[in-house]
């Protein structure tokens, strides 16, 4: 997959810039007052636009379609505009000295041109969302070079996610931390509702479906902190079910992980049934010890008696064939 | 005996739910009231709850439209303002279960309650007068049509004193909507509000289409039809073929949440997927079933407006049968993030393009329409031109959504709030509006206050961009929607800054409310007498406004497209000499009674009050069957009465007897 290379300038400005006392006060400062936390917040917050200032190569190739295909399209979009109001204006009925043919009504060359025109931005648009879809498959591993990936479970649950690290033996409430310039491969599933799991600085996102599993392969190329969520509304928790990422450096990473497991907390089936209870806000948890079986009895619906009974889970491969799931 | 229903599902410890309920009865009991001091009651059912004429069926949709519009708003301003308000320790107004009751009662009712009966109430009001038909094909199911129509909403609205409504969405996504997280009536509220107008909107589905294909006028070939005609049935034939998929989406819901399948559920073979496949199998026609008929008010205004003919009247006609066809084909990219092989998004994405194609042959039909016209700016067209622009840049939004990797970052997002805002509002409730005031004397016989539509129109279009623009900008910010509490402080000024607009738009409506009073306060000053007020081109402005009961006192013969037009070159006289009776459908009952029954029904089924229900659905069918044995169905106006009424309208020959 061909990574463009990421580039960040996001300089941490205040989002009161706006209101600092310098500015001017002129007859028109109501009407400024209206419009420049408007213009501050475009201009100045850069690092509030998440998706337009993506913290990894995932998001950077989704902000690259997203502004390729906002370019194309503005190349028809804005002189349909711009001649909207030309030909408003032009003839409008008290000018009488523009021309007036009131019965053309057809020809053959002008609407050829006109079904071409979006024909050929479509061709442009089509191919790009067919190397797109393919390229930036949230399934696609994340290949670099020979880093391994790291591998990380994700359960949504009511309302909060709970990330283990399998090959660790610990894990987190709302709190998910990754070595930079490393890929790490989410395996997603959730234990209530249909949740969306979504780093918008990361890229993309998907859903956390009960009884099944979804991937998402993501790479952090900066340290810092990104806020995780749920872009799928579950109720009435859901706007307390905000996760943080802590993008950090392969030795820091060590250290969380080291952190993590000297916690006092277990998490086996008798601790998740209790975090398992609807809440919300929840703080950040750590669990050093990890029941190995705990997200595939989730996965499989074991541990939520009376909502979803015990069954066969199956696992959406990217081919969006299901089959049974098989752990790594 | 009362199901699951006690005194406690009546919320009137809460002050905010109370005082929605107060005004609701204050209004219900006033008109109650004032119909009672005037003595209106006959009149009124025997003139219009019974009536089967489709001009007063359409004006009855468009008052049910107007209210519903009202009471979705006012949501829509108690959302802006909890978001205005919910950021960092302020947690605002609203408690987490009644702000997602009303994102969920908004979107239903804007969509199911407002955008389709304004929709459906133009069809009624126009389309029989353009092709020269005197009723639509099944007029009395027409009237069960609005009545089924007006029971779903009833229910709706019943939930807010009764119980709640749902907290899922207006999509109802399972397992959410399933009994174990939504133990409560609000999702059986929805369901059954939906499932009952439903049938009513399949029921006008199936009368527009055999209206439009076996009524016309004599002359009036498929390609001689006004394109609001052929918008509508083009939408006729979308809803026919995807209403049902609704319908059987939501009865596999209720089944689950009734007998306790697993069609829906997470486990024991059950599957949340289907339903959100089934969901925008409809859904996504759905969309084109509200936006197809406002592209036919477009072309009409247009094209009057400019003073000249349709450009590219074909072109008009094969890309708004391009659309429906393709509306078929993309519903997928309602859930790109659902894990879908990236073949079949590739696949739906594309396809959604493809709609781009004769979506923008429309617009620049319009643009070339314009070129070289005599525009005038009245109100029709000015809302005509800001649909132009403001719906352009709705679709470069969803052509962006339809990019899968651009919509695995703005999926749910407010971006997408704001995108479909974007073409909902300025290409439906723009086209709406366009249409009410360019129909309006055909329609009350009196054209709307032309000063405080210019006012109404320049809130609306201002406030949706101050309300709108900041939503886009918040969707590239991470948000998503639905929230009803966040931290980000960069946020905040934005949802500040939409719900200014939000406010700017309130002002509109007040104006139009102003507007109507106004206007029919005036009406003898602004009454149209020619019934030609605008200069127009097709056969509705052939008729004196507001047409009489039977339309056309001789049906017309069309010898080209815009037949009124063609018939003013040639200097066709409008008066005739001598007239012939009228074949007219008794009023009937049968409607009003059968949604009545049903509304009852929907009621007893939420809250398993089983004997109610099925008293209900005994009473549905006896009313059918009781009006299967009726035969006294249609007479006769004679012609000396047809000559009376069109000599009220100057519509006799001089010395003819």
């Amino acid at each position: 997959m061909e990574l463009p290379k990421v580039t960040r300038h996001a300089p941490r400005v205040s989002q009161h810039a706006w209101s600092s006392p310098q500015m001017k006060r002129t007859s028109r400062s109501r009407l400024l007052r209206l419009i420049l936390p408007l213009s501050a917040t475009l201009l100045l917050s850069g690092c509030h636009w998440a998706v337009l200032n993506p913290a990894g190569p995932i998001g950077v190739a989704e902000k690259w379609i997203i502004d390729t295909a906002i370019g194309l399209m503005l190349l028809v979009v804005a002189p349909v505009i711009i001649l909207t109001l030309v030909i408003v204006w032009r003839y409008r009925a008290s000018n009488t000295k523009a021309r007036y043919e009131p019965d053309w009504c057809h020809s053959t060359k002008i609407e050829l041109t006109m079904w071409g025109i979006p024909v050929v931005i479509v061709c442009f648009l089509g191919v790009m969302a067919w190397r797109g879809s393919h390229q930036l498959n949230p399934y696609h591993p994340t290949v670099l070079s020979n880093v391994k990936p790291v591998h990380i479970e994700a359960v949504a649950m009511d309302w909060k996610w709970l990330f283990i690290y399998p090959n660790h033996n610990v894990a987190a409430v709302n709190q998910v931390a990754i070595p930079v310039g490393v890929p790490v491969v989410f395996h997603i599933t959730s234990a209530t509702v249909m949740n969306s799991f979504f780093i918008p600085r990361l890229g993309s996102q998907i859903y956390a479906m009960g009884n099944m599993q979804t991937a998402d392969n993501l790479v952090a190329s900066a340290p810092g902190t990104y806020r995780g969520i749920s872009a799928n509304f579950s109720g009435g928790g859901f706007s307390g079910m905000v996760f943080h990422v802590q993008a950090m450096k392969e030795s820091d990473y060590k250290r969380w992980l080291a952190h993590a497991a000297a916690s006092s907390k277990t998490l086996d089936v008798k601790t998740y049934l209790k975090l398992d209870r609807p809440s919300s806000n929840v703080p950040v948890t750590y669990y050093a010890h990890v029941d190995p079986d705990l997200y595939a009895q989730i996965l499989e619906g074991k541990l939520a008696p009376g909502r979803s009974l015990a069954m066969k889970a199956t696992t959406l491969t990217s081919g969006g064939e299901t089959g049974p799931i098989g752990r790594d | 005996m009362f199901g699951i229903l006690s005194l406690s599902d009546i919320h009137y410890h809460n002050p905010i739910i109370m005082f929605g309920v107060g005004l609701l009865l204050f209004v219900i009991v006033a008109t109650l009231a004032t119909i009672t001091y005037l003595r209106k009651w006959t009149y009124l059912w025997r003139e219009w709850l019974t009536s089967v004429d489709h001009k007063k069926i359409g004006i009855m949709y468009m008052i049910l439209a107007a209210l519903m519009l009202l009471r979705g708003f006012a949501d829509a301003i108690m959302m802006r303002t909890q978001q205005a308000m919910a950021f960092g320790p302020n947690m605002g107004y609203l408690p987490p279960g009644h702000f997602d009751q009303i994102f969920t009662a908004h979107g239903t009712i804007m969509i199911f309650f407002m955008a389709m009966p304004f929709i459906i109430g133009l069809m009624n009001c126009i389309v029989p007068l353009q092709i020269g038909a005197r009723d639509v094909a099944f007029p009395l199911m027409n009237n069960l049509s609005l009545w089924l129509t007006a029971g779903g909403a009833m229910l709706v609205n019943v939930a807010l004193i009764v119980g709640n409504f749902s907290r899922c969405g207006w999509v109802g996504y399972p397992p959410l909507s399933e009994l174990h997280y939504s133990p409560g009536v609000g999702v059986d509220y929805y369901i059954w509000a939906l499932q009952i107008a439903g049938v009513g909107t399949t029921l006008t589905g199936i009368n527009f289409l055999a209206t439009i294909l076996k009524m016309r006028a004599p002359g009036m070939k498929m390609m001689r039809m006004p394109v609001f005609t052929w918008a509508t049935l083009v939408t006729s034939v979308l809803i026919v073929a995807a209403f049902p998929i609704l319908t059987v989406a939501l009865g596999l819901l209720a089944l689950d949440r009734y007998v306790g399948t697993h069609f829906f559920t997470n486990a024991l073979g059950g599957d949340p997927m289907m339903y959100v496949n089934l969901f925008w199998l409809w859904g996504h026609p759905e969309v084109y079933i509200l936006i197809l008929p406002l592209f036919g008010v477009y072309s009409e205004i247009v094209p009057v407006f400019s003073g000249k003919r349709l450009f590219g009247y074909d072109s008009m006609v094969y890309a708004t049968m391009a659309i429906a066809l393709l509306s078929l084909t993309v519903w997928l990219h309602h859930f790109f993030t659902m894990g879908n092989g990236p073949g079949v998004n590739a696949f739906f994405g594309i396809t959604t393009m493809i709609i781009a194609i004769p979506t923008g042959v429309k617009i620049f039909n319009w643009m070339l329409t314009m070129f070289r016209g005599r525009i005038r700016f009245e109100t029709p067209m000015l809302w005509t031109i800001a649909f132009l622009i403001t719906f352009t840049i709705g679709g470069m939004s969803g052509i962006l959504l339809a990019e899968p990797p651009a919509d695995f970052v703005l999926h749910n997002s407010l971006f997408l709030v704001a995108h479909f805002h974007n073409v909902l509002i300025g290409g439906v409730v723009f086209g709406i509006f366009a249409g009410i005031s360019y129909w309006a004397p055909k329609i009350f016989g009196f054209k709307l206050n032309e000063r405080l539509g210019r006012a109404a129109f320049w809130c609306w279009v201002i406030g949706f961009y101050v309300a709108f623009m900041p939503l886009y900008i918040l969707g590239f910010m991470g948000a998503t929607r639905r929230m009803d509490h966040y931290n980000v402080a960069a946020w905040h000024p934005l949802f500040e800054i939409a719900w200014v607009g939000a406010m700017i738009i309130f002002a509109g409506i007040i104006l139009q409310v102003v507007q109507v009073v106004v206007s029919i306060r005036q009406r003898e000053q602004a009454r149209d007498l020619t019934g030609d007020p605008w200069n127009g081109r097709t056969l509705e402005w052939a008729l004196p406004s507001p047409a009489p009961a039977y339309n056309f006192a001789r049906i017309p013969v069309v010898r080209d497209r815009d037949a009124f037009w063609e018939m003013k070159q040639r200097g066709v006289e409008l008066k005739n000499s001598t007239f012939v009776p009228v074949h007219m459908p008794r009023n009937s009952a049968t409607g009003f009674i059968i949604g009545g029954f049903a509304f009852v029904m929907g009621f007893g089924l939420i809250w398993h009050i089983w004997w109610l229900a099925a008293l209900c659905l005994a009473g549905v069918l006896g009313t059918l069957i009781q009006h299967a044995f009726n035969d006294d169905r249609d007479y006769y106006l004679g012609a000396d009465e047809v000559r009376r009424v069109e000599d009220l309208h100057g519509r006799v020959e001089a010395g003819s007897v």
